[in-house]
Parts: C-alpha cells; sequence; structure tokens
C-alpha cells in the first residue's frame, strides 16, 4: 500500500515498523509532527511524550534504551544544544536496545534564531548519522538505524532539514514486527553503564573503535550508491539535495550518501577516480567535503557554493553556472529552453511584506502594547511573543535561546542598568529552562520584573502540552497539571502578581507593582491561546459615527483591524473597521478607543 | 511532462490542506507526487506558500522559477510574489479577496491595485482568472469551504475525472462538513465558465 506522507509522519511510521515503544521530545519546527503523528496513529503501541526538554527527553530515552525498549528521541537543530550534554554520555555507554535521536535542522532560518548544522554532533559523538532525501527513505532509515544501533551499540543520528520534514511524497507502508517485548529486571552493569572516570576510560577506546567499524561497514551499505552517468563531472551530496540535483544535472554522476558519517571512503575514492571533476553538493558546513580532502582527495564544494541558507535547484542553477559546471554538462536539465523562460514584462511594484502577527484574540497583544508605552528594556525568549520584536510593537529587543531571557535580565541587573528592565518568557519555556535562572536571580539578589506570559500551551510549535496543563500530547490524555505560580512562590520570589491578560489596566498595574519592587519579581500574565480557549465571542464592531481616525487601534497590532472606506474630514484618515471573519471578541481595541467607538454586538456604550 | 502547482495564501486560510488534497489527487490518479510547504512561526497571518508537483517521477519537492503551470492564490497579493515561477503558457485562479497586511494597514506601502495585478498577472500567465471566491463560500454558508471551491476550480481545468477528487476530499475533511464541502466542490467546478 502507498501513502503520502511528509517526512516527519515518515518518521512516526518508520517507528512503527521499527518496533519503537517509547518515543519523546521537547516541540520545535521543523520537528514536532513526528512526536504527534506517532501519538494520533500509533499511540496504541508507543508511548509518546512532550518532556520538559531536550535534555530530559533524551536522558528518559537512555533510561529506556538501557532498560531494554526501543526509543525515539526528537529535537528541533537548536533542541540539539541541549540534549547533547546527555546524549554523550549514551554514546560510552551503548544500551540494551536501539536508540535513535532525530534532529530537524533549518538550513533557511523559517523559524529558527540560527543555521547551526547539527551534522557536527555525529562527528562530535562519534555516532552514524543518516540524513534522508525523501519520506521513503525517512521511513526506511529510521527501521535502518534501529538496526545499526543494535548493531553496533551505539545511538543513531538522523537529521532532516526543514524540507524533508514537511515535503510528502510516497511512501510503501510496512509493517510492525509482532509480539510483544518482554524485558527482564534492570541489568545492574555499571561497568557499561555508569561513566565514573574509571569507567569512561575503558569505554572511550571503544567508542573510537567503534565508529572505525562502522565507516567500514557503511562501505557496504546500498543506502550509500554510485549512479554512473557522464563522467565529466561527479557530484557527492546527501539527504534532499540529491532530488534537487537531479532537476539541475540529470546527466551528471553522483555518489549519493544515506549516511554521511562515518564516511564510506572505499566508495569516495572509487567514485573519485571514475570522474573527472568532482563536487560536494552541501546546505551550510563543509563537513564532508573537508573530511574527503583529509582524504587527500581534490575535490571542490564552497568555493562554489555558499554557507549560508539553502540550497534550491535555481540557486545550485545559478552556483553552479557561476562556477562554469552547468555548461560543461551538455544535456542539464535545468536549462529551461527559451520558449519556457518566464515573461517579466510587467515590472512588479514594491510588495507590501506580511509579517507574522500576533492571532486575533492573542493573549500576548495587551503585554506588547505596554512595554511599547512604557519604553523598557525588554529582554526576550522564545515563542509567539517573540512577535513582539516586530512593528507596530518592536518591544523585545534580545532574543538568543531558550529560557536565556531570564539570564539575561540578571545580567543587566548585575551591570546596574540606570532603568529598570523586564524580561518576557512563555510558560512552556519558562518549565523548558526558565527556572533555573530564577532561582539564580532569587538566590543572588537580582532586581527585574519576570514577565510569565501564562497562555496554557506550547502555541507557535503547534499547539502542545507542557508541565502546566492536565492534559499530555492529546487532549484526551489527562495529566497531573503543575502549578506555575506555586512553582514561582516555591523557588522563593517574594512578589509575584498575577493578571488578566485580556485587559490592559490590570497588566498596566501589575507591572508597575512588580517594577516598584526592589527584587526579583514575576508578573504573570495569563491568557489563554486562542487555539486552547475555542471560545470566540461574537466579533466588535467600529461605530463610525463615534471614531475619529485617531488609529489608536492599529497601535494594538490586530489582523482584524483595519481601515474602513469613510474619512474623518477633520484629519483626513480613514476610519477603522474590524473583519468580522477574523474578530473573536477579546476586548482589547476597545479599551484603547478613546472615543467608545469599537463595541461588542448589541451595545452601543464601549467606554468605560 | 510533470504538472507544477503553487498553491499561496494568508496563513489561516485553509490552503496547506487544499495543498494536501492536491498532491494526494496526483498520486491517486496515477502519477509520482511531491509537496512542500513552509510551516511554523511562517503561518501566523504570514505568507503561506505550497509547492505541488505531478508527474512521472518527481524529484525536487520544489519548483524552479519559470517551471509553473497552475498558481491557485487564494489572495492577490500573494499572486503577485510568485510570477517569476510562472511558465509563459501557465494558469493563474485568484481569489478576489484581499487581505492587506499590517504594512498597509497602518500606512506604510500601498496595496496594488486591481489594475496592476490584472496587468502583472495577464502578462505572466497565460490564462488569468480573478474571482471573489471569499463571497462565494459565504453565500455557501461557510467562509471556510474557499479553499474547496478553488480546488474545484482547478479541477475543471484538470483531465483528471472528479471523483478522484472527491474521494480524496473525503478524506481531509470531517465528515460532519463533507456535504457542505462536496456543494463547494461542485460550485467551484462551475466558477470558470
Amino acid at each position: 500500500m502507498k501513502e503520502i506522507l511528509s517526512g516527519n509522519e515518515a518518521i512516526a511510521r518508520g517507528a512503527y515498523e521499527a518496533g519503537i515503544e517509547i518515543a519523546a521530545g521537547y516541540p520545535g519546527t521543523p520537528s514536532s509532527e513526528i512526536i504527534k503523528t506517532i501519538a494520533q496513529k500509533y499511540g496504541n503501541d508507543i508511548y509518546t511524550e512532550w518532556s520538559t526538554n531536550e535534555k530530559v527527553a533524551m536522558d528518559a530515552g537512555a533510561g529506556a534504551a538501557y532498560s531494554g525498549r526501543r526509543t525515539l528521541v526528537t529535537t528541533k537543530q537548536v533542541g540539539m544544544n541541549v540534549l547533547s550534554d546527555s546524549l554523550m554520555y549514551a554514546v560510552y555507554t551503548g544500551m540494551e536496545a536501539g536508540l535513535v535521536v532525530v534532529t530537524a535542522d533549518d538550513p533557511g532560518m523559517f523559524s529558527s534564531q540560527n543555521e547551526q548544522d547539527n551534522r557536527w554532533y555525529a562527528r562530535l559523538a562519534k555516532i552514524p548519522l543518516l540524513e534522508p532525501a525523501d519520506s521513503q527513505e525517512a521511513k526506511d532509515y529510521v527501521i535502518l538505524a534501529i538496526e545499526l544501533s543494535e548493531k553496533f551499540d551505539t545511538p543513531i543520528l538522523i537529521r532532516t532539514v526543514m524540507r524533508t520534514s514537511h515535503s510528502k511524497s510516497v511512501v510503501t507502508i510496512g509493517s510492525r514486527p509482532k509480539g510483544k517485548v518482554e524485558i527482564g529486571p534492570f541489568k545492574r552493569d555499571p561497568a557499561k553503564y555508569n561513566c565514573t572516570a574509571s569507567n569512561a576510560r575503558k569505554m572511550h577506546p571503544r567508542v573510537e573503535q567503534r565508529i572505525k567499524d562502522i565507516g567500514a561497514y557503511a562501505d557496504s551499505l546500498p543506502i550509500n550508491r554510485i549512479e554512473w552517468r557522464d563522467r565529466s563531472l561527479g557530484f557527492i551530496t546527501g539527504g534532499v539535495l540529491y532530488h534537487y540535483l537531479l532537476d539541475v544535472f540529470s546527466e551528471a554522476s553522483i555518489l549519493k550518501l544515506g549516511i554521511t558519517y562515518p564516511l564510506p571512503e572505499k566508495l569516495i575514492r572509487e567514485f573519485a577516480d571514475g570522474v573527472e571533476q568532482l563536487v560536494v553538493l552541501e546546505e551550510l558546513d563543509p563537513v564532508i567535503e573537508e573530511q574527503i580532502k583529509a582524504m587527500g582527495i581534490e575535490v571542490r564544494g564552497k568555493d562554489i557554493f555558499p554557507p549560508c541558507f539553502e540550497l534550491l535547484p535555481d540557486q545550485i542553477k545559478r552556483y553552479t553556472s557561476e562556477a562554469g559546471l552547468l555548461k560543461k554538462s551538455p544535456a542539464a536539465a535545468g536549462t529551461v529552453p527559451q520558449s519556457e523562460q518566464p515573461r517579466k514584462t510587467e515590472k512588479l511594484p514594491e510588495l507590501p511584506i506580511r509579517s507574522p502577527v500576533f492571532c486575533a484574540g492573542c493573549p500576548h497583544r495587551s503585554t506588547f502594547y505596554l512595554l511599547k508605552k512604557m519604553k523598557l528594556p525588554v529582554a526576550g525568549d522564545i515563542g509567539c511573543y517573540n512577535l513582539g520584536t516586530l512593528p507596530p510593537f518592536e518591544a523585545q529587543h534580545t532574543m538568543g535561546a531558550m529560557g536565556a531571557s531570564v539570564g539575561v535580565l540578571h545580567g543587566m541587573s548585575l551591570a546596574d542598568l540606570p532603568e529598570n528592565r523586564v524580561c518576557t518568557i512563555g510558560d512552556s519555556t519558562f518549565f523548558h529552562s526558565g527556572m533555573a535562572p530564577l532561582v539564580n536571580m532569587v538566590h543572588n539578589g537580582s532586581r527585574g520584573v519576570v514577565i510569565l506570559m501564562d497562555n496554557s500551551v506550547t502555541a507557535m510549535t503547534g499547539h502542545q502540552d507542557h508541565p502546566g496543563v492536565d492534559w499530555a500530547v492529546t487532549e484526551e490524555r489527562p495529566a497531573k497539571k503543575v502549578d506555575l505560580e506555586a512553582v514561582v512562590r516555591a523557588i522563593g520570589v517574594e512578589k509575584v502578581k498575577v493578571v488578566d491578560a485580556f485587559k490592559i489596566k490590570e497588566v498596566e498595574a501589575g507591572l508597575k507593582e512588580c517594577l516598584d519592587f526592589e527584587g526579583p519579581s514575576v508578573l504573570i500574565t495569563r491568557g489563554e491561546c486562542i487555539f486552547v480557549s475555542r471560545n470566540p465571542q461574537p466579533p466588535y464592531h467600529v461605530d463610525l459615527e463615534k471614531c475619529i481616525a485617531c488609529h489608536m487601534c492599529f497601535r494594538v497590532g490586530c489582523p482584524a483591524i483595519g481601515k474602513s472606506t469613510e474619512k474623518n474630514p477633520k484629519n483626513n484618515k480613514f476610519k477603522s473597521h474590524i473583519d468580522p471573519t477574523l474578530c473573536i471578541g477579546c476586548d482589547v481595541c476597545r479599551q484603547v478607543c478613546p472615543t467608545g467607538a469599537i463595541t461588542p454586538p448589541g451595545k452601543s456604550k464601549g467606554k468605560e | 511532462m510533470d504538472t507544477n502547482f503553487l498553491v499561496v495564501g494568508v496563513g489561516g486560510q485553509g490552503t496547506i490542506l487544499a495543498g494536501d488534497i492536491l498532491a494526494e489527487v496526483g498520486m491517486t490518479g496515477g502519477f509520482d507526487a511531491k509537496k512542500s510547504d513552509i510551516l511554523g512561526l511562517a503561518i501566523r497571518s504570514g505568507s503561506v506558500v505550497s509547492h505541488i508537483r505531478w508527474g512521472k517521477a518527481v524529484h525536487s519537492p520544489m519548483s524552479m522559477l519559470g517551471q509553473v503551470d497552475y498558481l491557485l492564490a487564494f489572495e492577490p497579493l500573494e499572486s503577485l510574489r510568485m510570477v517569476e515561477y510562472l511558465k509563459p503558457d501557465s494558469t493563474v485562479i485568484v481569489n478576489d479577496y484581499p487581505i492587506p497586511p499590517v504594512a498597509v494597514t497602518t500606512g506604510q506601502l500601498a496595496y496594488p491595485s486591481r489594475e496592476q495585478i490584472d496587468s502583472i498577472l495577464n502578462a505572466a500567465s497565460g490564462r488569468y482568472f480573478n474571482i471573489n471566491v471569499t463571497e462565494r463560500a459565504t453565500q455557501l454558508g461557510n467562509v471556510k469551504v474557499v479553499n474547496i471551491m478553488l480546488l474545484g476550480a482547478l479541477s475543471s481545468l484538470l483531465e483528471l475525472p472528479a471523483s478522484v477528487w472527491e474521494t480524496t476530499i473525503e478524506k481531509y475533511v470531517p465528515s460532519r462538513l463533507f456535504n457542505l464541502n462536496m456543494r463547494a466542490f461542485q460550485a467551484g467546478r462551475e466558477l470558470l465558465n
């Protein structure tokens, strides 16, 4: 049977067919749909959880695999930095059952703070790296990864990129191994599982030998294969770039790598000897190129392709043309015939960009409206609230990593800034890595306001649970809710205010009270994400008789608010209009309207 | 010969679902099919682009510039961003329902005029349709069926039988909304007449 699946859905299917029993991760684009799909489709056979953070997920994965259960851990590329601390010991110990880590990288930075190339982690950890080119391979490689993991007693890293994770292609469906896995009592084997220095000294040489053995094995793995075509030009590539290449150079020879670390040296030498000119096509860093150069083989790569951003077929065409390679391949498929050249008879005007904005009804809106108004320095964090960085708010001044805002706020306090300061952090991000820096602020007597934006969900990545809600993975599965406010108080924060995020005056009063406090304080702005509450109120409307076209309501940056067709003759500006298909009646715009022109349906008097 | 599609719009308009259905229709109709889209932060009322390709053996999930046969645009401004992808004999279907981005609402930039949009798309394509599908969908009772109505319009230009589309749509929409979506699909098939 065939199905059309995204790369992430295919990885989930692969987990099912590989007999994986436990899957854990922390949400992050472009990885999030793996755990979600497993929970939805294979939840009867595979336990899933959104762990508090990636390191916690990795530790759980190690413990489960030590106990004899095949396990999958998922992360986005930057989550790997958090996860890696725990990956490094699992590399030394090995496991009783297969352990696979999937990192979904984001060349092009569609939703990430950096473009790091996680292939380095395979080299750092000295573990095999598999890179699928499409959904079929994504599924197959999970099964292969479990085989390799158990054959060589090592964790395996699978790396996708956004284009493999979020592209769909046709997959042949297989089945799950039958029978239930019986596991015994936990194996007491500290020489294998306890990395105390005296043990670890014995483990390290094993790791070095193991990666050499796998390198030799990689030469015979069919997922590394040479496709001989025109021998004047040969490309070495892996992942989705293989497909891009076929669209641009249908006649060139290709060494297609499924395992990109350790490299199959014999196969690479055979390929290099068989082509006149050898080129490595890889996005981001020259990870493969440098290793091939270290083999003493002449090869081109980053002198042709830049180290930043994606290399889509159009870019491959451009850079290989500039390098004179595309001409060398006379039957290059990417050369669009003259008749098919796009017509550009019309010059395009400057098109207004469409930046993402807070949804209509978002609980974060009021806070950023105030932060802009109060002109405070704001250390930001990772989540939807980072949209407060963009117009019309432009009120989040730093952002770098999960949980970093609280530590940065503490650093601003240490620096003894001449002004008061705040940070913004979401509920899920706080549980992920905001608690430790808050403990640090309390212990070291810091000053600053932590604005904890509690919308009851991990919103930006697609509305997953976190420890502060009473469900897990799917809304049907009940879970113990960890009380955010109680955690903050238990940490020792003496000033804690909880306010309704949809009431601007309440947020403002709470913020002022916290700012006045001489010590670390926490303002919890509570309001459910519209994807959680699912309780839309009837849309508000603008009374054009009362609207004076002052555009105060534009300052809340709501996508439902725009211009009407009627002008105020006094200032010659268009009056406001609320799009009834978008407005869900959150009331925030009404609170900033100076004339009471914005009202819920059936009400004429809007101003308090 | 590959058939390449672009489905574009604004986050929240249902473009992703439309693209998913279009890709699966290709597979069910006997082609190799691939799809690629941008999810995550990019979809919060931002521009959404999905590439869909049908063919004997599709390699890249993304089309190159000048390769696209059909552009299905849920919003006029979003269609203009894609003109470099169009083949000269391509077909463009635009939902005439402008959604001004914040940069326009706040007066920093102007939304292109209907005349500009028409002249750019007429020059860049072989066939260009511009219809207020949002209005038709609202008349049918639910603005959310814009995506299925647009697929209906597209289907009327392609050779695959309507039944392939209908069985695929059935897989993707909630069963309680199936009849409504079928009415939208049928209405869409009449839209370009």
